[in-house]
């Protein structure tokens, strides 16, 4: 049976269509040159980044922030169909669980990446190192995200084994885990937004409205990614995936992209009111400071199509249609991104402490390396999407496809 | 603790002494292959500062004085003197004196072996234009003026280094503790500890931090071979540093670089708890104040004015 198992499972992985070989080549070769420019990094140090001291942290934290935020789309999910048993995602719900797998790795892979000693990684393990826990909030996020990531993909893998074996795996075993993921995906959001609203020497991260903003729109830009990877789904896979499910997940979306929009507008509001010296790196965001304006056109830009996919979602009849719908969510996919690098990450830390401005924007190299990333984190999901498919439409293993589990 | 590593400086002696022999041998011969590789291996494994024993110190420094040696071609001493009992650093600035000549940037980056390319510099000049009413939270400040003279007219200068806060907010937020705050109040980075996460460049208020984000390098002549394990002792690529008031030699007894060679005397450095001492003669006859008092990190370096308020232009 395990023999059966893994030979089926390796057959699923390496045959499949054209588009899906083209596909998988596509990734595997961004992948390799991501890794070809990453061993320039380590052969130059940072230094081959466009980071410098009164920017410190740049792309990969940002791409760090924003994957955090992906790993969201997963309890978006499991509330409705877990919690109040909404049948049509159930088919559904661990394709949002690997794509939780697949961010958070991705999430680790950029940290790793932004560390300058990654060959120390040890010093971080509790007992054999020295974790600051719980005073540095870097600590908190390293136990949440890992925590995180195992959760999904033991409830992923359990409840895979249990398909495939033609059981059901809503069993009383696995709710109090499922329960669990909840709180866990909204830990690693706060804790995240706590990294940076926890530094008073930054005025502009220091707002406690980051974490809840940081929350509703992570619950706007995960879907809408997944959204549309599930249209790509149901067109190329045997995978039954309801009209009323991405409806149920486009009706989320809105209200979060609602909240989120809210949240920005009181802080433009305290900070353009008050307009205090702390309303300095605001400026250089929104309106350039002292002729450093670099930032400018990506923030309205990212006002500009968040709100568009608010007015196209807000309304049930246009939303339903798929055309509109595709619209808002690459809206709120180029929306968020932005709004996580060049609208929180990079003016956090302009002007400097010390007033200095820096305009960072990521080289080519920093490109290169998260598209990598983003290359191996899709190569991850793709492969757990196309197993998690053959087992449930009953391909591989004694699923019964019409059954809801 | 600090008995401790008083007999840790003692055994040292008698290593220091066969170096010498070492390195005068004229052509300081070269490490042996196996020797380096297994010094690295030895490092990647290498214990926190703080759990090293007595006898692991010893061998470290001693390697690090033989590392040293052969790299910079001169004798090396190598350090790690624990803080002296009743004793905590305070530093204070007088900004009526200050000309900006950047002469203690200089001394800084010579006495602490930092990086000439890329330049790494502790100290950093601000300057402002007088009659702005912003330049207290530091918004508007030039770090890159190039006067033919200093000081120039209309202007004064605010230099600012490490504070070394008493709640230091950059040990705070540190993951693996590779920076804490000592005894007598410096606060220090264990190179071989730090992750290179900067977090602690985030969470700084006063720019302190300086990450070595290439390989650190400076012409061999211009080595300074009395070196301290927490402080001026070369970085590595990849590793956080900052100023440590001249740990190796304010532990010493002498005075920073930067309070020797500052030309007009604006620098001032002492015992906080000693009742005679210079500083603490400035904080009881001086209005003194400290940047960035509302954030509460409570600095021990302060900053006065002696003459009006400011440079006669
Ligand atoms: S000035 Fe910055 S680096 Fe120095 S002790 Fe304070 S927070 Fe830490
Ligand atoms: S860069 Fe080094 S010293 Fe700074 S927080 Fe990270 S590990 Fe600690």
């Amino acid at each position: 049976m395990a023999i059966d198992a893994i030979n089926g499972i390796v057959r699923t992985v390496v045959t499949g269509s054209k588009e899906y070989k083209a596909w998988m080549g596509f990734l595997s070769l961004l992948a390799l040159v991501g890794i070809a420019f990453v061993f320039r990094q380590i052969d130059q140090g940072l230094i081959a980044t466009n980071m410098r001291d009164d920017v410190s942290w740049g792309w990969y934290i940002a791409n760090f922030t924003f994957l955090v935020g992906v790993a969201a789309a997963a309890v978006v999910l499991v509330i409705p169909y877990y919690i109040y048993d909404f049948k049509p995602i159930g088919e559904i719900v661990l394709i949002g669980e690997i794509m939780a797998v697949a961010a958070v790795s991705m999430c680790l892979m950029f940290i790793v990446l932004d560390m300058g000693s990654a060959e120390r990684f040890w010093h971080l393990i509790p007992m054999i190192g020295i974790f600051n826990f719980p005073q540095s909030i870097l600590t908190w996020d390293v136990v949440v995200l890992n925590m995180y990531l195992v959760l999904n993909l033991s409830l992923v893998i359990y409840a895979l084994s249990k398909t495939y074996a033609g059981k059901s795996y809503k069993t009383k075993l696995i709710m109090p885990f499922i329960f669990f993921s909840i709180p866990a995906a909204i830990s690693i959001h706060t804790v995240t937004a706590f990294l940076y609203l926890g530094a008073p020497a930054r005025p502009f991260w220091n707002t406690a409205v980051l974490a809840p903003r940081f929350i509703a729109s992570a619950f706007c830009s995960g879907p809408a990614f997944m959204l549309i990877i599930f249209q790509i789904i149901r067109k190329t896979t045997k995978l039954k995936i309801e009209d009323a499910a991405l409806h149920k997940m486009a009706e989320i979306v809105t209200w979060c992209m609602a909240v989120n929009l809210f949240l920005l507008g009181s802080e433009v509001f305290k900070e353009m009111y008050s307009a205090t010296a702390h309303i300095e790196p605001f400026n250089y965001l929104w309106n350039g400071l002292r002729g450093h304006n670099q930032l400018v056109p990506w923030i309205w830009t990212a006002v500009i199509v968040n709100s568009i996919a608010f007015l196209i979602l807000i309304v049930p009849s246009i939303r339903k249609n798929f055309f509109m719908l595709n619209i808002a969510c690459t809206f709120i996919f180029i929306g968020v991104y932005i709004e996580k690098g060049m609208g929180l990450i990079f003016p956090g830390f302009a002007p400097s402490t010390l007033g200095d401005i820096y305009d960072y924007m990521p080289n080519s190299m920093e490109l290169w390396i998260s598209l990598g990333v983003w290359a191996i984190g899709l190569l991850i999901f793709t492969v757990g999407a196309k197993i998690c498919i053959a087992i449930k439409t009953g391909e591989i293993g004694h699923a019964d496809p019409s059954a809801h589990h | 603790m600090s008995d401790d590593i008083k007999g840790k400086e003692k055994s040292l002696i008698t290593r220091r002494k066969f170096l010498a022999g070492l390195t005068a041998g004229a052509a300081a011969s070269a490490l042996p292959a196996g020797e380096a590789g297994a010094y690295a291996f030895e490092e990647l494994f290498r214990q926190h500062y703080k759990r090293l024993t007595a006898d692991e110190l010893k061998d470290i420094l001693a390697k690090l004085e033989e590392e040293m040696s052969f790299k910079y071609g001169k004798e090396v001493h190598a350090k790690a003197t624990p803080p002296i009992d009743n004793t905590v650093f305070g530093y204070a600035l007088d900004l009526s004196r200050c000309i900006g000549c950047r002469r203690c940037v200089y001394a800084c980056v010579k006495e602490n072996n930092l990086s000439r390319d890329p330049q790494i510099q502790w100290i950093k000049v601000l300057e402002f234009q007088k009659g702005n009413n912003k330049w207290q939270g530091l918004e508007h400040s030039n770090r890159y003026y190039e006067p033919e003279q200093v000081p120039e007219k209309g202007r004064f200068y605010v230099p600012v280094q490490c504070q070394q806060c008493k709640k230091p907010a950059c040990v705070k937020v540190c993951p693996v503790q590779a920076t804490w705050q000592e005894p007598d109040g410096i606060v220090v980075v264990d190179y071989n500890w730090c992750i290179g996460c900067r977090f602690c460049m985030a969470a700084c208020p006063y720019g302190a931090r300086s990450f070595n984000w290439g390989k650190p390098s400076m012409p061999k002549e211009e080595f300074n071979p009395e070196i301290h394990y927490l402080g001026n002792r070369p970085q590595y690529k990849g590793v956080v540093g900052k100023c440590t008031f001249c740990i190796q030699r304010s532990r010493a007894g002498k005075y920073t670089a930067c309070v020797e060679a500052c030309p007009v005397g604006a620098r001032k450095f002492g015992n906080l708890m000693d009742p005679n001492s210079e500083i603490r003669y400035v904080l009881e006859n001086m209005k003194v104040f400290r940047l960035k008092e509302e954030l509460d990190t409570n600095p021990k370096f302060f900053y006065f004015f002696s003459m009006g308020t400011g440079v006669k232009s």
